[in-house]
């Protein structure tokens, strides 16, 4: 709740709003202690008098009555009647709208039809209809603004229930005896809430204004009664002649509106789970760098990562993700890395091209070097240049990476265009060449295809297709197939291993899958924690696997023909980054763990290309 | 002995929208008319692609869906169109997502008691005390319970929905791809904790994944499906290493082992038949080799092929 607040007063516009709702409503409630005159009585003798005269502080209106009770008094029913309505409108609102998306079907149809036809009329004629209907009265002005209101409420209610009927909660709650009404009343509302809520701040000022505009006409609150547009409607006469009177009741309209949108644009920013995780914050176009110490010195890789620190800070913890990491390809080469998720695999790849969101993510130390050139903190028109140019990335969901409103020809065709200059019919004939070549059938048809016309296995050629638009040298792959059957699996990564030793490209293959390393991958690193725990070529590591994580992450994963059997597990849960324990990431569930374990640091040792880090290796290297 | 679970012509076929002019489509037939039974202590595994219609399946068991044609018998009862809350005391599922399944706006103890209230209708103290047991049993402690699902890794959520499922005291359990959202060590942890359940509690599991090697690893039997009907059935142990029906020897011969070297098995398309327009004869003849033109005008049936192994072929692989 306090986090909430923090929020909402960050925005500076929204507290102002909150300050002068605050201060109008603390003055409205007060007014039985306050010593104002009876708003209702008349003394036609002082008709008109203007602000600040003796005993009126602002003023007398057409028949003597004192403005400024008639105002507090008229503002006190205003506030009154919109917030009723908005209860109203939301209350039957939401219940239409809940009840429609949970429904779904015939129900939702009927009802959404229903509210559709109210929402095509225009919303004061509807309301007139309704108060000449049921006769002139603030009761039924109230009852016809409420009424007005509840397509918005129904319609926006319903959205947000459709999208929560389908998940896996509301079925588990089925299964477990529920009935709907309490599925209704015990997981849908306190789930809906949230957006009652937001939709009901941004339009309590709207029905005010509305309620006033019934006044207004004279068919709202009946005389002597006032409220702020009934007072509007009895200065109109008076208009040229003395504006206090009508400018007193504006005022006080445009400063309770104003408010209350302000005040209700800051709650919908606050309680919006997008707006709150940071996602509506641009990130920037490369990763934030912040290098201390040193900067490794070239090696003759094609691409080298050398002692590489990726951070993320969020709030005030920090995140070590990717903590020291140097791995190397040459031409033609594959390197697969392995780690569970948050073993920091994911980032140590996106960290190359600068491709880490910032915020939060921040690269502390380390260098990427393509070619011997560090790529860390390079300008950006620099990386520019060489994303998807020199260094290529093929992510795991291409239904995401695939803009869903282009064929992907086109698609295609303007990644070729990015970098090469050529016309459109030659960077199409290149397109669908490059659709060939990943083995898509009917690859001049297949390029008119949008995304989501194609099946997984055929989008990830596309996603293929585009990392080899430029011809690159290096292609990061991560995990590529894991969104794949199994059949297509086979498929794609047997087209990565032809096509690496046709060009020569060098791979870098981020998985979690044992048996994918094993087929596709010439050396391995296995990763846990942020760092490189084992490395080597991939025979060996698997064949003879020296940290014990290895052996036991390797064990855990059954194979095809082994028959039915207990599987080995590997007890605990993989550390929290921002807490990682002193010594060896791994020792608290590590049994071959000593005291020894627990403190310093532990380097990676051995002969270059087979490394371990760890004091008691399962084997000597 | 009588089965836990026999299914009979189970079909579901979802209608397709009605066209302003001219009569309705025939509709999607998501699951074909298929038959199969479940010992009671056994674990079936359903394997097959995106696609084939094992969510369905899934479904239409617990009473999720309703189907379109078939039964559904629980221990030699038939169950009718009865709602979830009928199954539910015989039969629960764990969802393949451990956190979407656990209404972020409730404590692990408001879900753990919603079964036992509403399916048994049992007290306070009660509940309390089969909740103590529970946790005891998946290895949670109970202090999780006045926790919200958020704070929960992805295995301990798992844990909670197995927990879940077991407070209905079901005969069957459904585990629909329970471990392809988790970890590798944590996989095994829930599978393990999975097979210590079954045998303490006498339970009988159906088993839908598209993992073969963790199928393998759990199952007595093995269920293939392919575009909604059940293309081979047979012992798990033999399934893989002997299979008659082409597409199951596809899928073994598809799955990533160490130590095989890499081959595309299959250079032919990839795609499934158009589910609007689903092909005459075998779903899997477009994809086959061995495909013929009796292949392609008329379906095969399931048909016993040596001891407790059967394959909807015409022309099954020898061994």
């Amino acid at each position: 709740m306090s986090a909430f607040f923090t929020l909402l007063f960050r925005n500076r516009l929204a507290a102002l709003g909150a300050v002068v709702i605050m201060a109008i409503l603390v003055l409205v409630l007060t007014i039985p202690l306050l010593p104002l005159r009876d708003p209702d009585v008349t003394a036609t003798a002082d008709r008109f008098m203007r602000p600040f005269a003796e005993g009126h502080l602002l003023g007398t209106d057409h028949l003597g009555r004192d403005l400024l009770s008639r105002l507090l008094h008229g503002t006190r029913l205003s506030l009154a009647v919109g917030i009723a309505a908005a209860l109203i409108a939301a209350a039957i609102g939401s219940a239409i709208g809940i009840v429609a998306g949970y429904f779904g079907g015939r129900t939702d149809n009927i009802v959404m039809r229903g509210v559709d036809m109210l929402m095509a009329f225009p919303y004061i004629l509807l309301a007139l209809a309704i108060v000449a209907a049921l006769g002139p009265g603030l009761m039924n002005a109230l009852i016809a603004v409420a009424a007005v209101n509840v397509p918005f409420f129904a319609r926006n209610i319903r959205g947000i229930t459709v999208g929560l009927a389908g998940r896996e909660f509301i079925d588990a709650a089925r299964l477990a005896g529920m009935g709907h009404t309490r599925i209704i009343l015990t997981e849908l509302l306190p789930n809906v809430l949230p957006v009652i809520v937001i939709a009901m701040s941004t339009t309590v000022g709207w029905m005010i204004l509305e309620t006033a505009g019934l006044s207004f006409l004279g068919l709202g609150s009946q005389p002597p009664q006032a409220d702020l547009g009934s007072m509007l409607g009895e200065a109109r006469s008076a208009m040229i002649s003395h504006p206090h009177t009508s400018i007193v009741p504006g005022l006080m309209i445009f400063l309770i509106v104003m408010s209350i949108n302000l005040l209700g644009d800051g709650v919908r920013d606050a309680l919006d789970p997008r707006l709150r995780s940071g996602a509506l914050s641009r990130p920037r176009a490369t990763t934030l760098v912040k290098r201390q110490g040193g900067v490794p010195l070239a090696t003759d890789d094609l691409l080298a990562i050398q002692d590489l620190q990726t951070e993320f800070h969020v709030g005030r913890r920090n995140l070590r993700a990717v903590d020291g990491v140097s791995l190397a390809v040459k031409p033609g080469e594959c390197l697969g890395v392995i780690g569970e998720s948050g073993s920091g695999k994911s980032v140590t790849a996106l960290s190359v091209m600068g491709l880490v969101a910032s915020p939060p993510g921040v690269i502390t130390g380390g260098a990427v070097r393509f070619q011997g050139e560090d790529l860390i903190g390079a300008p950006y028109e620099t990386l520019r240049q060489k994303r998807g140019d020199r260094v290529a990335y093929i992510f795991q969901d291409p239904l995401s990476t695939l803009h869903p409103l282009y064929r992907v020809g086109q698609q295609l065709a303007e990644a070729i265009q990015s970098h090469d200059d050529m016309s459109n019919a030659e960077a199409r004939a290149r397109a669908i060449q490059l659709l060939n070549d990943v083995r898509i059938p009917n690859a001049e048809r297949r390029a008119e295809d949008y995304p989501h016309e194609m099946s997984g296995g055929m989008r990830q050629r596309v996603g293929i297709a585009m990392a080899l638009a430029n011809e690159p040298d290096v292609i990061i792959a991560d995990e590529p197939t894991t969104a794949l059957d199994v059949t297509v699996q086979a498929q794609i990564l047997s087209l990565l291993d032809d096509l690496r030793r046709e060009r020569g490209l060098a791979i870098i293959f981020i998985t979690h899958d044992f048996g994918v390393v094993a087929q596709l991958c010439d050396r391995v690193a296995v990763m846990y924690a942020g760092r490189i725990v084992e490395e080597g070529p991939t025979r060996a590591v698997l064949d003879a696997p020296a940290h014990p994580y290895t052996k036991r992450l390797i064990a855990c994963v059954p194979e095809l023909g082994g028959g039915r059997r207990e599987l080995a597990a590997i007890p605990g849960l993989p550390p929290v980054l921002d807490d990682l324990p002193p010594g060896c990431a791994f020792a608290p569930r590590c049994n071959r763990a000593e005291e020894s374990c627990r403190q310093g640091e532990i380097p990676l040792r051995g002969q270059t290309l087979r490394a371990v880090r760890c004091l008691f290796p399962e084997r000597a290297l | 002995m009588m089965p836990a679970l026999k299914v009979e012509h189970l079909a579901k076929t979802f209608p397709l929208k009605r066209p302003f002019f001219g009569p309705a489509p025939p509709g999607v037939r998501a699951v074909r008319p298929m038959s199969f039974q479940v010992e009671t202590g056994e674990t079936l595994g359903v394997v097959g692609e995106s696609g084939c219609g094992k969510s369905t399946l899934a479904r239409m068991l617990v009473g999720l869906l309703e189907p379109t044609e078939g039964m559904i018998e629980i221990e030699g009862k038939a169950i009718g169109s009865a709602g979830p809350a009928e199954f539910g005391k015989l039969i629960q599922y764990v969802f393949q997502d451990p956190q979407s399944s656990l209404n972020p706006r409730k404590t692990i103890r408001q879900v753990m008691e919603a079964p036992l209230k509403r399916l048994h209708g049992m007290t306070r103290p009660g509940r309390d005390k089969r909740i103590a047991e529970i946790f005891a049993s998946v290895n949670l402690r109970e202090e999780f319970l006045d926790r919200y699902p958020h704070e929960f890794s992805g295995g301990q959520a798992q844990r909670i929905g197995i927990a879940r499922a077991l407070a209905a005291s079901p005969r069957i359990i459904i585990l629909d791809e329970p471990v392809s959202a988790l970890d590798v060590s944590v996989q095994a942890q829930v599978l393990n904790l999975l097979a210590d359940l079954k045998s303490r509690f006498g339970l009988t599991y159906l088993f839908i994944t598209h993992d073969l090697a963790v199928v393998e690893a759990v199952s007595e039997r093995i269920v293939v499906l392919y575009f909604g009907s059940v293309v081979e059935i047979g012992r798990a142990d033999r399934i893989f290493a002997a299979p008659r029906h082409p597409y199951t020897s596809l899928l073994a011969e598809s799955a990533p082992v160490v130590g095989r070297s890499l081959t595309a098995p299959e250079q032919k398309g990839t795609e499934l038949p158009d589910p609007l327009n689903p092909p005459p004869g075998c779903a899997f003849a477009g994809r086959c080799p061995r495909a013929t033109d009796l292949c392609r005008t008329r379906e095969p049936e399931l048909k016993q092929m040596g001891e407790d192994q059967l394959a909807a072929c015409h022309y099954p692989l020898e061994n």
